[in-house]
């Protein structure tokens, strides 16, 4: 590897000052201020996760009011979701890494990419005004359940606004997304030969771009039935509340797909750089983000079957929730082949890769349970489902998003964080998730519902357990987080490519210059991952 | 013997499902860690570049569709029977409200807790009197939502004589967690005797028994402690800080203002508690008049 010795102005360098930042139009930088937000809030989420974590440490009153708690995993939901989740990879990581990938200077709207985050910090501010304003932030769940959420006293308007604007923000990136990846591929690069992250960010763009409107105007309708009392959702005014249910999963369940496919993205990006040989499958993980993308507008049925669903739409709902599993596990068997012959380098990204996999098996196992009819009018509504969509959220994207942030650390800074710190880091972490989000899943199977401030005494140990995982759980997450904060000041230099990847990204400078490549970047001969040291296998 | 009917259907494809997931999960994760192993760099010094085999993918693509299909079937095995009660089935009201359940027979008993007879079909007519709540037995693996303005109903047969937990799982807003009750199976001569026994109201003030019928215990004591709303303890003659429209008033509660608050329930709000949870009771005049005499001596 040769260290490029040649003095150059880095991205972050290029200009100086606040504003610099602040309206700044370089895509890297974007990336950077969501990086730095999101972060941000994901503690804060994680603060609120803890307190509830504590209150249910014992039955009855540990540390604050039912009212206090439900307000508590209100908040803790929406700013995971819409401020963490959500934007989490496509906008740092997307944000950053598609132009490069595709070997281009930047996205194909710059200014529209600042107008996306600037929405975002507003959509931010009206979450966080609720804590201020109003009687508070709202107590309703983040899925606003009518009519609970249009009687309810407190702040829903100003929460509900709030997902109205940051639907925006992500409505322009995913449509920036996509006519970057359709003009801006550097010549010669067509669409199978794009790295895989690019394709899941494509399959991802189109559903912020066509699913996000419905939420937005669903949440308008509460703000209108709240404020000029319109009978939309409410019975007592005329209104149906099942009707919101549909509305708000229509967006609502293909969000979860916004939310998984960029990490699976991540994942076939980290894969073959650590085992230095070519994807397994290449179309088959290409066209199922595709796949997944397009069935799962259908299968929203499946939060509601105890909700009052006819016979037929229940059979209908179940079988299309099952046929998403089919696309998911062709990329777990394709991921599972890519490491078959390869030759590992076992650093802390594929750690976090691998331990994605684990995760999200348990996490889309346990979905399969909640698309069986039977079981899921048992489990539908308890711990269960907590337990499933953290295992999903958590440690799924949660955990590509931490293997993203160790792949590409090197790339962003140009430094090299403590490796033995981080693979610690990971350890525990893995650890504790498991042992705090495991105990939920049997806490769901024993019949403990959701959204519970108390609980019978049966259901106290696996709470406990839960809570102690939660320990230890926040505590990896500060090691990691510090040695990262500590490496992007203080770390030794890293070399241009120290994975030795051959994505575009790795043919530039680490930090990269304002405009990206020096020089126009080489795409690899014979497909985005085809190594040239490696044997070819006829 | 299982506790309601539908136990076996929904513990069958819980656990069919459960054991071929903990299969797939150990095998795949026992593969991915034999293979770090083998094809680490220091043991497999120059990888191989494999581009795919469609074989492969054939596989993998047929065999999980025909297990999750198989996921499917049993799990609308165990639900179909859920969806028509037979004709025969005893039909009791169920009621939901902000945070109680109360169940009405036919014969006009009324009770916070569900008996049944043993092995005799039970429909439950779900009503919401305010928001959504959903009705659920753990024990007998069945819930169903209870949502205001439809007629929802759930079914099944206790098969096995004993007390079991009936929760909300539907959020419901301040006291969720604690909108709790029970079923009861009892044989059929002991559910009889329960069913004619007779509620005896006639000692009690007609005031108390509207307000236990309408849950206003739910929010508010008569101890002087807090709960979602204040208390009734010393309430009538006591001064009380409201908020009408955003402007904060100070007034002595009296029969008319408990009248008034009870027809135009967010008309005001005292300050300090939610608001937005008072709701619209259908009470008659007379009636309105028992609950403020009953109130009155709540001293």
């Amino acid at each position: 590897m040769t260290v490029d010795t040649l003095p150059y102005t880095t991205f972050f360098k290029a200009k100086k000052g606040i504003m610099s930042w602040l309206f700044t139009l370089d895509h890297k930088r974007v990336a950077l201020l969501y990086l730095y937000s999101i972060m941000t809030f994901f503690l804060v989420g994680a603060s609120l996760g803890i307190l509830m974590r504590l209150e249910l440490f014992h039955p009855g009153k540990d540390i604050v009011e039912p009212h206090t708690y439900n307000q508590i995993f209100t908040l803790h939901g929406v700013i995971m979701i819409f401020l963490f989740i959500i934007p989490s990879i496509p906008a740092v990581f997307g944000n950053f890494f598609l132009p490069l990938l595709l070997g281009t200077d930047d996205v194909a709207f710059p200014k529209l990419n600042l107008f996306s985050f600037w929405l975002y910090v507003i959509g931010a501010l009206f979450a966080l005004g609720t804590l201020v304003l109003g009687d508070g932030p709202a107590d309703t769940g983040w899925t606003f359940y009518a009519p609970y959420s249009v009687r309810t006293g407190t702040n829903v308007t100003m929460s509900v606004v709030a997902a109205f604007v940051l639907g925006f923000s992500s409505i322009l990136t995913g449509l920036n997304f996509i006519v970057t990846i359709h003009r801006l591929r550097t010549p010669g690069m067509g669409f199978n030969q794009m790295p895989l992250f690019a394709w899941s960010l494509y399959a991802t763009s189109w559903i912020q771009l066509l699913a996000t409107p419905v939420i937005g105007i669903t949440l308008l309708m509460i703000v209108a039935e709240r404020v000029f009392g319109v009978g939309l959702f409410d019975p007592s005014i005329g209104g149906d509340p099942v009707l919101y249910q549909h509305m708000f999963w229509i967006y609502s369940h293909p969000a979860v797909y916004i939310m998984a496919l960029p990490a699976m993205g991540i994942v076939s990006e980290i894969i073959p750089t650590f085992a230095q040989r070519t994807i397994f499958g290449y179309k088959a993980i290409a066209y199922s983000s595709m796949a997944i993308a397009f069935i799962g507008y259908f299968v929203w049925g499946h939060h509601m079957f105890t909700s009052g669903m006819s016979g037929p739409a229940a059979y209908i709902f179940s079988i299309l929730t099952f046929l998403v599993a089919i696309p998911t596990s062709i990329k777990v068997f394709n991921w599972l082949a890519t490491l078959y012959k390869g030759s590992i380098n076992i650093e802390t990204p594929l750690l976090f890769a691998l331990a994605f996999i684990f995760n999200f098996l348990i996490g889309g196992l346990t979905g399969l349970v909640n698309g069986a009819l039977a079981a899921d009018i048992h489990l539908h509504d308890t711990y269960f489902v907590v337990g499933h969509f953290h295992y999903v959220m958590f440690g799924g994207t949660g955990f590509a998003f931490f293997g993203a942030l160790h792949y590409w650390f090197p790339k962003i800074w140009g430094k090299m964080y403590n490796k033995k710190v981080a693979n610690t880091a990971f350890a525990t972490l893995l650890i504790g998730f498991n042992i705090l989000y495991f105990p939920m899943i049997i806490l769901g199977i024993m019949g403990m519902p959701r959204r519970y401030y108390d609980y019978l005494p049966e259901f106290t140990f696996w709470n406990q357990i839960s809570t102690v995982g939660s320990w230890i759980t926040v505590s990896s997450l500060i090691v990691l987080i510090v040695n990262l904060f500590v490496a992007a000041n203080k770390g030794k230099k890293a070399p241009d490519n120290p994975w030795d990847g051959i994505t575009l990204e790795w043919q530039t400078k680490s930090p990269p210059p304002l405009e990206n490549f020096d020089k126009m970047p080489k795409i690899p001969e014979g497909g985005p991952y085809n190594y040239p040291n490696a044997k070819s296998s006829s | 013997m299982y506790a309601s009917n539908f136990v076996e259907g929904v513990d069958f494809s819980l656990y069919f499902i459960l054991a071929i997931s903990v299969f797939f999960l150990v095998g795949i994760t026992a593969v991915m860690i034999y293979f770090l192993f083998r094809y680490r760099k220091k043991r497999n010094p120059v990888a191989t570049n494999i581009e795919g085999s469609w074989t492969l993918e054939i596989i993998w693509t047929v065999v999980p569709t025909i297990l999750v299909l198989m996921m499917f079937w049993y799990g609308w095995v165990g639900y179909r029977p859920m969806l028509t009660a037979p004709d025969d089935a005893m039909e009791i009201q169920a009621v939901g409200q902000m945070w109680k359940w109360t169940f009405n027979y036919d014969n006009g008993k009324s009770s916070d807790t569900l008996v049944i007879p043993i092995d005799k079909p039970i429909k439950l007519n779900l009503v919401s009197k305010d928001v959504l709540h959903s009705l659920y037995i753990p024990a007998f693996r069945l819930k169903q939502d209870v949502v205001p303005g439809k007629d929802f109903s759930m079914w099944f047969i206790g098969q096995k004589l004993g007390r079991y937990d009936i929760l909300c799982a539907e959020y419901c807003g301040q006291l969720h967690s604690y909108m709790l009750s029970s079923v009861t199976v009892v044989e059929n001569d002991e559910f009889d005797k329960w069913l004619a026994e007779e509620q005896d109201n006639s000692n009690e003030h007609p005031g108390l028994t509207l307000m236990k019928k309408n849950a206003c215990f739910s929010c508010h004591t008569t101890d002087g402690s807090r709960l979602v709303g204040p208390s009734f303890k010393g309430v009538v003659g006591r001064s009380e800080t409201i908020i009408v429209d955003d402007k904060e008033e100070t007034i002595t509660v009296d029969a008319d203002f408990i009248k008034h608050k009870l027809q135009n329930p967010l008309s005001s709000n005292v300050k300090g508690f939610q608001s937005g949870l008072m709701p619209k009771l259908p009470l008659s005049d007379q009636e309105i008049s028992h609950i403020i005499d009953y109130v009155s001596t709540i001293k």
